[in-house]
């Protein structure tokens, strides 16, 4: 350890480019010579340093021949006010993050640091990894981090007149007033600081220079789009392809999103999703935040299911921080994890069916059994979407008195009840076969090249699952099965929803009657957390597919860096390739399909 | 067969249909069963977790029974017995809040020293986002969850920051919204109250009868007097604004805790308490200013 630890200072200090020596020892480094020029972080997730100009031929090694298949996260770190020891005699401000994983394998990730050069360019993964285009976008966004040879590098969730980079460090908010919380500015010494005082509407937008708001407007043709094919005057119609704006304010986009399609009569030429209309920089004030306030917060991201946030993060700052969770608080959290579940199942069928027409009847029976399941929530925890429950090292509360009888009866008798009767009613329509057989193709490799992940690759006949290829918290005792669909369509979407329900109630089962007693609460994460120096990346099988937290802590109060891999936004980057060639109606069905709740999407 | 799975999926949708209007041909009473009934036709109900068919809460006639563990907007606690607020003003809600949506004020005495209450406790209810971590971090059980979600006002300001007036509530009320937990902290409370009565016994028996404070009544009360003084409090907070409407600038202190039945004019009301808030706010910034200058 020690060496390494030698080797990662020496190198670090040098120059990547000059540096002569290759060290044989680090990995990878006899297949791409001069990759790996150190390593990062040895005491808690090693990652290692990689030279920028031999990013892409290390990928490319080791997509093809070490069977990291799967980008799972990119994203960035600024190290900029940094105060931990670690970063000493590293001159580069800029870290861009890559985390790898094999989906054939299973088991843990590969994390790949590139220290950004001078000019603020790195090359661009999206020649390896398709799955990088959001991603990149998105750092390009908020760190303005070029990438090299990337296709569409525009911001994606600011907008294009927006001045600077928000999640740099120096870059301060309109009416900034403290690097962290607590505020002391909102606290008696001084007197009151009144939000109504600080009109939003006054010098609350700046922009870059030479930018003028006024004569400035949206490039409507740009890359994906333009490029479509073009038929001009085919057959005897003179038909000419037109960009039509799904959205942003469309009922069947889920939310504020926008799909900017080409289309050719009712043919989809083209589609690119356009987001950020719910962006508040979650990560930057989760960065401002507590390690224990942000708890809350991501409740706000996938609003549907509070409890798998709260899953997520919890396990990312207990790894951190080394905070053991008590048997029944493992318990209370699967059984609360595989109740979102099914309540973001039933929710994500209602709704695809709502999409495909048949509006609010599938859609209302589905959540019937959803609002019963809310109640119980809402019992245990005081809310029924904001639930707030899980704490570093358990749960907040105990179950109430008669609260176990009622999850029993719902999981045993209701929930079963309702998906045969869903399968019944759905599944064998006509009208569903006929809309949703082939519609939205997009095979297994393409999906996973796209980072695509949760239901949507297991519907395309991939067997992945966190829980069966990594698995955390306690999803090793149990026995479940992981049902895939080989046709990779709507149809598929749909029904690998239901049979994933099934095998949740199946865990419920076993967890409530295997419930323990005993404590609910362990180890030291109260308010006053500050976790050891280090980075993590922790991901978790969330209803929507795989949600990541990547936290860096440099042993204060509050997170130096909290980056949340989303999977309804990540998951986007299938939408554009599955919904070309189809129509108009289809392509609601495909994004409803992905089933993205724009909370997360936008963050 | 073509069109089978259409017939079958009809025949879902009749089977809920038919198990809708069994319910309801039950009888009206029937759907009432457990229920909570207020003034006029207005009920407080609950969803039977054995429900077959879809039932549709009527709002705002009917309302749903809210677990005890509900949580909203934060209330603070006025202990009737001792007479005081239980806020020792030492500010660990405003830090843990993670919106960072509670002012407090400290009081201090005639001579500018400070003392462990509130001048001054106000609550962003807009900024609120009802996580509970100031109730979780409360080492005085002074502040609580209310369940009274029905806040909707014309504007933001400053009818949704809420001041210590509007805020606290009789501990009699907390009891009865809370009653399992009230209960669990009544018996911590007991517990150590005999542990300190019997190291107090075993100093000298001379202590013993001051050490003998009447404990507070372990309140449990029933859904229909929870209800009711669900109401109270409304009526209650009516009242107090009423009241602040008649004397602006007379500066907080005590809460009111008395009963009144009166209903708010909302035009004069949100000007009254502007005009109470911006004397509030000249009076904090004045005794800030005072507490300056005497280096305390």
């Amino acid at each position: 350890m020690s060496e390494a630890i030698a080797v990662a200072e020496t190198v670090a200090t040098a120059p990547a480019v000059s540096a002569p020596t290759i060290d044989s020892r680090l990995p990878y480094n006899n297949a791409i010579p001069g990759a790996v020029t150190g390593k990062w972080l040895t005491e808690t997730e090693t990652a290692l340093v990689v030279a920028p100009d031999k990013l892409l031929a290390l990928l490319t090694h080791l997509r093809d021949q070490e069977g990291y298949d799967f980008l799972s996260n990119l994203t960035c770190t600024d190290y900029q006010a940094y105060k931990g020891k670690a970063r000493a005699g590293v001159a580069e401000r800029f870290d861009v993050v890559y985390h790898l994983y094999s989906t054939k394998k299973g088991g843990g990730h590969l994390s790949l640091h590139v220290r950004v050069p001078k000019n603020d360019t790195v090359p661009s993964a999206t020649g390896v990894y398709p799955g990088a285009n959001l991603q990149e976008r998105e750092v390009y966004d908020l760190y303005g981090i070029k990438f090299a040879g990337h296709p569409n590098l525009r911001r994606i969730l600011l907008w294009e007149g927006f001045n600077g980079h928000p999640m740099r460090k120096d870059w301060k908010e309109a009416y900034f007033e403290e690097e962290v919380k607590p505020f002391k500015s909102r606290h008696p010494n001084g007197g009151y600081v009144w939000h109504e005082d600080k009109l939003p509407w006054g010098k609350n937008t700046t922009y870059p220079a030479g930018w003028d708001p006024d004569s400035w407007q949206e490039p409507v043709t740009y890359v994906p789009v333009s490029q479509a094919p073009h038929h001009d005057a085919e057959g005897e119609l003179d038909t000419e392809s037109i960009v039509v704006n799904l959205g942003p304010h469309h009922p069947s986009t889920h939310g504020v999103f926008r799909m900017l399609t080409r289309i050719e009569g009712e043919t989809i030429l083209a589609l690119e999703p356009e987001m950020g209309y719910l962006h508040r920089n979650h990560e930057k004030i989760g960065e401002r935040n507590t390690w224990l306030m942000n708890m809350p917060f991501t409740d706000r991201l996938d609003y549907i299911n509070s409890m798998s946030n709260n899953f997520a993060y919890a396990l990312a700052v207990e790894k951190l921080a080394n905070i053991a969770v008590p048997e029944r608080a493992n318990y209370l959290r699967v059984i609360m994890a595989e109740l979102t579940r099914v309540v973001n199942h039933l929710w994500s069928i209602g709704f695809i069916l709502n999409d495909l027409g048949a509006l609010q009847t599938p859609a209302l029976y589905a959540i019937e059994e959803r609002e019963m399941i809310l109640d119980l929530f809402e019992e245990v925890s005081g809310a029924r979407l904001m639930c707030n429950y899980l704490r570093f090292g358990g749960v907040v509360r105990d179950l109430p008195e008669g609260w176990q009888k009622k999850a029993d009866y719902v999981v045993h008798e209701r929930l079963p009840r309702v998906l045969d009767e869903l399968d019944r009613m759905l599944s064998g329509n006509e009208i569903v076969k006929a809309r949703g057989r082939g519609v939205g193709y997009l095979p297994a490799k393409d999906l996973i090249a796209l980072s695509v992940s949760g239901p949507m690759i297991r519907a395309a006949g991939v067997a992945y699952d966190i829980r069966r290829a990594e698995p955390y918290s306690i999803y090793d005792r149990f026995d479940f099965d992981i049902p895939t669909l080989p046709n990779s369509d709507i149809y598929d979407r749909y029904y690998i929803r239901l049979l994933e329900a099934r095998e949740s109630v199946k865990i419920l089962r076993q967890a409530l009657k295997d419930l323990p007693n005993g404590e609910i609460m362990g180890g030291k994460g109260g308010y006053t957390l500050r976790p050891p120096e280090g980075e993590v990346y922790v991901r978790v099988e969330a209803p929507k597919g795989e949600l990541g937290f990547y936290l860096v802590s440099d042993a204060k109060p509050n997170p130096y860096r909290y980056h949340v891999r989303a999977p309804s936004y990540i998951n986007l980057n299938a939408l554009g390739p599955m919904s070309v060639g189809y129509k108009i109606a289809d392509a609601i069905v495909i994004l409803g399909a992905i089933d993205i709740v724009l909370g997360e999407v936008d963050r | 067969m073509f069109g089978s799975g259409l017939l079958k999926g009809l025949g879902i949708t009749l089977k809920h249909a038919m198990d809708t209007f069994t319910d309801d041909r039950k009888g009206v009473p029937s759907r009432y069963v457990d229920s909570i009934k207020l003034d006029g036709q207005r009920r407080v109900m609950q969803q039977p977790i054995d429900q077959e068919g879809l039932l549709t809460i009527q709002y705002p006639e009917e309302k749903r029974l809210l677990p005890e563990r509900f949580r909203y907007i934060p209330m603070l606690i006025w202990d009737t017995a001792l007479g005081e607020d239980l806020c020792t003003a030492c500010g660990i809600c405003a830090k843990v809040c993670p919106p960072q949506c509670i002012w407090i004020v400290r009081d201090s005495d005639a001579a500018g020293k400070p003392v462990a209450r509130p001048a001054e406790f106000y609550i962003d209810a807009a900024v609120c986002m009802s996580c509970s971590f100031c109730v979780e971090f409360c080492p005085f059980d002074a502040i609580k969850m209310n369940h009274d979600y029905e806040l909707a006002v014309y504007d933001r300001y400053p009818q949704l920051v809420y001041d210590m007036e509007e805020l606290t509530v009789p501990v009699e009320y907390y009891a009865a919204l809370w009653p399992v937990q009230y209960a669990a902290e009544e018996e911590v409370r007991r517990k150590t109250k005999e542990a300190d009565r019997a190291k107090e016994e075993a100093k000298a028996l001379a202590a013993a009868d001051r050490a003998n404070v009447a404990t507070a009544e372990k309140a449990v009360r029933s859904p229909e007097e929870l209800q009711a003084l669900k109401e109270q409090a409304a009526a209650r907070a009516a009242a107090a604004k009423e009241k602040v409407g008649a004397s602006a600038g007379n500066g907080s202190g005590t809460a009111s805790v008395a009963v009144a039945t009166s209903t708010p004019s909302d035009g004069d009301d949100a000007d009254a308490k502007r005009a109470r808030l911006e004397e509030l706010k000249r009076k904090a910034a004045e005794k800030a200013k005072q507490r300056k200058d005497s280096g305390v």
